[in-house]
């Protein structure tokens, strides 16, 4: 085909603090600069809002899932005990979900908990990409110990030129910058 | 940034930075493991053989060959399951409890803490299992179709409750220590040299990259399971109180159980995690993240719970008297003057006198006096339950059913052996997980670390 390939780029920059890097972030932003993704090694707070990053929805699949799960356990425990084969145990005979209820709950909480928690792990993997074999993208081994890069992609920025870039990242306190071409379709 | 008070005692001592914190507990990985680990882990090994031949020898020949008797139908199997049950409770109330309080010295504590209380959990989780004879049926506690004509299992009876309670305690605090493991687990993939190791790291490791969006997630997922954790961690113990509060035995049916269980197995685990925490420091050499307010503050946490323990005990003995009723008297009498009476008192000195010594900053603040009280808590722990369970049964309503237990070697050797077992597992993951949450404690270096601190203030 004759479409035209032409490459993209990639600049990866490096600091050695997270409030260097969090100050940086803010003064790029502030310039128009739009900043791709971060890589640290441990949670930098307060660079969400300043990259764009929009606020988690694990709590409501939690929520989702943990509703879920209260409703499967009572469903099940009034087909067990109160349609499928209601028994007479110590006197204390089922003849109704609402009756036997008390002794239900510590059942219902546990599954509701069960299922909450396992749901929103599994959850969290999947949109993570964190599985096993899965391999790893961060683009300097560092950055699980004590770096932190910040990536920009010109795709993003338009007209903005990798010198400019460069000395403005400089200027913020990056310590080293890498430039990748990456080839796109 | 979150600021902290300068008279607050810094939780990182030294002058760490973030690559030292890396080294400090990445560094016992990569070396060669000292002799001391290989002597203390083929002594575990060897008592986790033993008890493991000990459960092969159970399980073929039939529960007959424990101690028990038609009167005492429970002892030491429930004693054993009660006691690791309680000792994996503090795990979960390091990470979960201290998270929603925000008390930032968990951190240093919480990975090995949840380890112990997975294994623990899983110590436990064998009890009940060899205690059904015929453990290859064990699945019929699970709700099932059968052949017997769709015969479910009775959601009534706390027993099943239990099995609800336990199984989903051990597959959260898994889950909950798994997804905090993973971005350290790649902190260690991204610094191992060999090709062995850097592919079982990664493995380990699930690809995490530390992007930024992983990181939003990561926090709110660790927040969402502390909050599902906390009721968890309650509710399991009180369940388990349950199923010796549901039945009409004197000495079990008392209302107090499920806070008073609950009390005593965070006390225990406390106390176990001390006996760990100490040697580990010490051998790992983690001393500056470790460190004497650590154990302080999990002091205070002992006298705390161990304090209501001790109230639970006179409460139940004063009830027994105040209630009326000959035979809850009888049960507490024959508990303290019975003859089971030394196991009696073991517990009251070990559970309600030893833990008030800390109330002496001298004694709560001195390694050794903790490590040693901190034995003596679980021996009393472990009495508790035995005094619980078999002296309410061996002298029931029925003067003429009345009987002793006695164990035999295989009461023991089982007991012995998950004590061996336990360890074998804790001394596997000290040698090669990240015995600290490394991405947790790099975010306090600069709010609690000592240098940091101090350069604050001046």
């Amino acid at each position: 085909m004759a479409k035209a390939v032409h490459t993209t780029k990639v600049i990866h920059a490096m600091f050695d603090d997270d409030h260097r890097l969090l100050e940086a972030a803010k003064h790029l932003v502030s310039k128009g600069i739009r900043i791709k993704d971060v890589y640290s090694p441990f949670p930098i707070h307060g660079l969400d809002p300043v990259i764009g990053i929009k606020r988690t929805r694990m709590a409501i699949v939690a929520f989702m899932f943990g509703s879920m799960g209260l409703f499967l356990a009572l469903l099940g425990m009034w087909y067990f005990m109160i349609y499928d084969w209601p028994m007479n145990i110590g006197g204390k005979p089922s003849f109704s979900l609402l009756e036997n209820l008390p002794a239900f709950i510590p059942v219902t909480f546990e599954f509701t908990v069960f299922c909450a928690a396992h749901g929103m792990a599994i959850t969290y993997m999947l949109r993570n990409g964190t599985l096993p074999g899965m391999p790893a993208v961060n683009p300097d081994p560092r950055t699980t110990d004590d770096k932190f890069v910040m990536e920009i992609t010109d795709v993003e920025n338009p007209g903005l030129s990798s010198a400019d870039l460069g000395e403005m990242l400089k200027a913020a306190g990056a310590i080293e910058i890498n430039e990748k071409n990456l080839t796109a379709i | 940034m979150h600021k902290e008070a300068a008279i607050r005692e810094p939780l990182i001592l030294g002058n760490k930075t973030y690559h030292d914190i890396t080294n400090d507990v990445v560094g016992p990985i990569e070396n060669k493991a000292p002799l001391a680990w290989y002597v203390l882990i083929s002594i575990a090994g060897l008592i986790a053989l033993w008890g493991l031949g000990c459960i092969v020898y159970l399980i073929s020949t039939g529960i007959g060959v424990w101690g028990l008797n038609k009167t005492v139908g429970w002892a030491w199997d429930i004693t054993n399951f009660v006691w690791w049950v309680g000792i994996g409770h503090a795990g979960t109330l390091i990470s979960a409890v201290l998270l929603l309080f925000r008390q930032k010295w968990r951190m240093a504590i919480n990975r090995s803490a949840e380890a112990m209380t997975i294994f623990a959990v899983m110590m436990a989780a064998l009890f009940p299992g060899i205690h059904m004879g015929r453990i290859w049926l064990a699945y019929w506690v699970l709700p099932l179709p059968n052949t017997f004509g769709s015969l479910w299992v009775n959601f009534n009876s706390p027993l099943l409750w239990d099995v609800f309670a336990i199984s989903t305690y051990f597959s959260v605090s898994l889950v909950f220590w798994y997804i905090g493991l993973i971005p350290d687990f790649a902190t260690i993939r991204d610094r191992m040299t060999t090709p062995i190791s850097k592919k079982i790291y990664s493995l380990l490791s699930f690809g995490w990259s530390g992007r930024a969006k992983n990181w939003t997630r990561f926090e709110e997922v660790s927040l969402v399971l502390a909050g599902l954790a906390t009721p968890l961690v309650f509710s399991v113990h009180s369940i388990v109180s349950m199923d010796f509060a549901t039945s009409v035995i004197p000495g079990w049916h008392t209302t107090i159980f499920p806070p008073y269980f609950v009390s005593g197995a965070v006390f225990s685990g406390f106390a176990m995690v001390l006996t760990l925490l100490l040697i580990m420091r010490k051998v790992m050499k983690l001393e500056n993240y470790i460190t004497r307010k650590h154990v302080e503050y999990m002091n205070i946490v002992i006298i705390v719970t161990g304090s209501i323990v001790g109230v639970a005990y006179l409460t139940e003995l004063f009830i027994s008297w105040y209630s009326g009723v000959e035979y809850e008297s009888y049960a507490f009498i024959n508990r303290f003057s019975g003859p089971y009476l030394l196991a009696y008192w073991a517990m009251m000195t070990c559970d309600v006198i030893s833990p008030q010594l800390f109330w002496f900053k001298k004694i709560r603040t001195n390694f050794t006096a903790t490590f040693i009280l901190s034995i003596v808590v679980n021996i009393g722990m472990w009495f508790e339950r035995f005094v619980i369970i078999v002296t309410s049964l061996h002298r029931d309503y029925v003067p003429s059913s009345w009987s002793m237990f006695y164990p035999t070697w295989v009461d023991v050797g089982i007991f012995i052996g998950t004590i061996g077992i336990f360890f074998t597992l804790f001394l596997l993951f000290a040698r090669f997980f990240p015995v600290l949450a490394l991405n947790e404690l790099k975010t306090i270096l600069k709010v609690s670390g000592e240098s940091y601190k101090k350069e604050d203030h001046h």
